[in-house]
């Protein structure tokens, strides 16, 4: 995974921005610019919209068998979380044991290093969520 | 629209394929094919390849013009063309080859499924196959797609009581399958205790309940129905093909339990054949993981939502049961070389419908069904079949 092209999208990774639709009032993470539900209605009423960070387990899993860029960090947990907004956001779950995760859970978003490049070392950040 | 038939069928043997490269699979598939169908290789207008990551895999692109060549075919210089719909790329090209006879554009056409997955190391393939998912905002995070279905299968057990056996129920039963199926990659049977006790690969999914890395190639020839009889004895009428997308990442979709992709494809798929999910007799679904059956099963319409993994559990999909799904092992134990599994699909349905489906033959079986799959069901392909 080279990283320009998630450079693109590090303003929403970094700060969780992403839109609200005016029309049906819906909200969208990662931002885009037509509403799913309301199409050409929607366009140009697609406004910048921070997520609170806060959410609920909606799912989970333990990775065992990951890709390249992860394997120093497995066995790691990885969650679906709906955000009380009630869009849903897919990320790992830390400073918590695998045993304590079940569906409902409280959690929040964290700033985190989220992986480094193989070959050239170059590190990501972005989102990850922590029980509350 | 024209009524389209498959006159003639073929495959490789599935698995760690070491002594061949993708030419040699791609050919052996397709000559097999022409053979069945009793035509000359002049006689095909037109070829569809599914292939989903040669790029990746073999830093090969280009499939459509090189398989056409090492099928020796290049001196026809006829159109060739690569289809890309991740893990549903064979239903795709499937479909393309049926669109272009039914159409009339073409008459004799060949649609293939080739992919060398054993080329790379097994530590690259879970980026490769997540290339199905959503890389920017699933990838990014560590996901795998072995981990998107594991959190459908933690959802699944938990709206519906689905319990761990009933999940693994399902690797059992292909396996039980694919030990009767001479091109399988895994001919032997397994018992639920292997399932569970496998290593995990992302919890409650392990090794057992994950399709494996294969090298394969299937191939079929499509004609005109009114012209099939004249090659064909026994050909195998497509009575419908019908595509479907969905968000391409998962954490979009309503419903973690529900592959809607599946559900609007095999309600046009029902609706073109006239009938509906009673009828299908034999059916070959995309268990690239054991949950993915059993949600498939579900929204094709074979049984109720919920009730997938207690089914599978009572032996229902079994051969000659209610409906027998995975009769060639499934892609757990057929294999899975990805753009190769909607054609190997194909394949499996038109013998068992020609009743040349030896020891896991089903009784009497007119109508088959096949849903292949693409990621998280970003793609989903429904062909049904029909016996003469
Ligand atoms: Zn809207």
């Amino acid at each position: 995974m080279s990283n320009p092209r998630y450079w693109r999208e590090n303003p929403s990774r970094y700060n969780l921005i992403g839109r609200r639709c005016e029309n049906c009032k819906g909200v969208f993470f990662p931002p885009r610019e037509i509403c799913p539900k309301c199409r050409r209605k929607s366009l140009g009423k697609m406004k910048a919209y921070k997520l609170t960070g806060k959410g609920k387990v909606y799912s989970f899993t333990i990775v065992h068998d990951p890709m390249p860029d992860f394997t120093l960090m497995k066995p790691y947990i990885m969650a679906m979380i709906e955000m009380e907004e009630g869009v849903r956001l897919t990320g790992q779950i830390v400073d918590c044991e695998a045993e304590k995760i079940s569906i409902g859970m409280d959690v929040e978003s964290t700033f985190r290093k989220l992986g480094q490049e193989g070959g050239s070392g170059i590190i990501r950040y972005g989102y990850k969520f922590r029980p509350v | 629209m024209r009524d389209v038939a498959i006159i003639g069928v073929g495959d490789t043997k599935f698995g760690e394929l070491w002594e061949h490269s993708i030419r040699d699979i791609g050919m052996q598939a397709g000559l097999s094919a022409v053979s069945d169908a009793n035509i000359a290789g002049e006689q095909i207008e037109a070829l569809y390849i599914g292939n989903m990551a040669a790029g990746s895999l073999i830093e090969q692109e280009h499939l459509g013009a090189l398989v056409s060549d090492y099928s020796g075919l290049s001196a026809l210089h006829i159109p060739a063309v690569r289809i890309e719909a991740a893990g549903a790329s064979g239903g795709m090209a499937l479909r393309e080859g049926y669109i272009a006879v039914a159409s009339g554009m073409h008459d004799i056409v060949m649609v293939a499924g080739a992919e060398k997955m054993t080329d790379v190391t097994d530590e690259e393939i879970p980026t490769i196959q997540m290339a199905g998912g959503d890389q920017q905002w699933e990838g990014i995070s560590g996901s795998t797609m072995a981990s998107l279905f594991a959190m459908m299968a933690r959802r699944h057990m938990h709206e519906y009581g689905t319990t761990r056996e009933n999940i693994a129920s399902v690797p059992v039963k292909n396996h039980k399958n694919g030990a009767m199926n001479p091109n399988a990659q895994y001919q032997k049977g397994i018992t639920m205790d292997t399932v569970l006790k496998s290593p995990m690969v992302a919890d409650p999914l392990g090794v057992f309940d994950c399709a494996p890395i294969s090298d394969g190639a299937a191939a079929v020839i499509l004609a005109p129905l009114d012209i099939a009889k004249k090659y064909s004895e026994q050909p195998i009428k497509i009575v419908a093909s019908a595509a479907a997308t969905d968000t391409l990442a998962l954490q979009h979709r309503e419903s973690l339990t529900r592959i809607d992709s599946i559900k609007v494809a095999s309600r046009n798929a029902y609706k073109t054949a006239g009938i509906g999910p009673k009828e299908i007799d034999v059916a070959e679904v995309h268990d690239s993981y054991s949950i993915a059956e059993i949600i498939s099963i579900e929204d094709l319409g074979f049984f109720e939502k919920g009730k997938g993994g207690p089914a599978t559990l009572e032996g229902m999909t079994e051969i000659n049961g209610v409906v027998s799904v995975n009769t060639s092992g499934g892609l757990k134990a057929r294999g899975d070389p990805m753009g190769a599994t909607g054609v190997a699909q194909a394949v499996e349905i038109a013998r068992q419908l020609r009743g040349k489906g030896e020891k896991r033959q089903v009784n009497n079986a007119e109508y088959g069904l096949s849903l292949n799959m693409g990621g998280t069901g970003g793609t989903s392909v429904v062909h049904i079949y029909r016996r003469l």
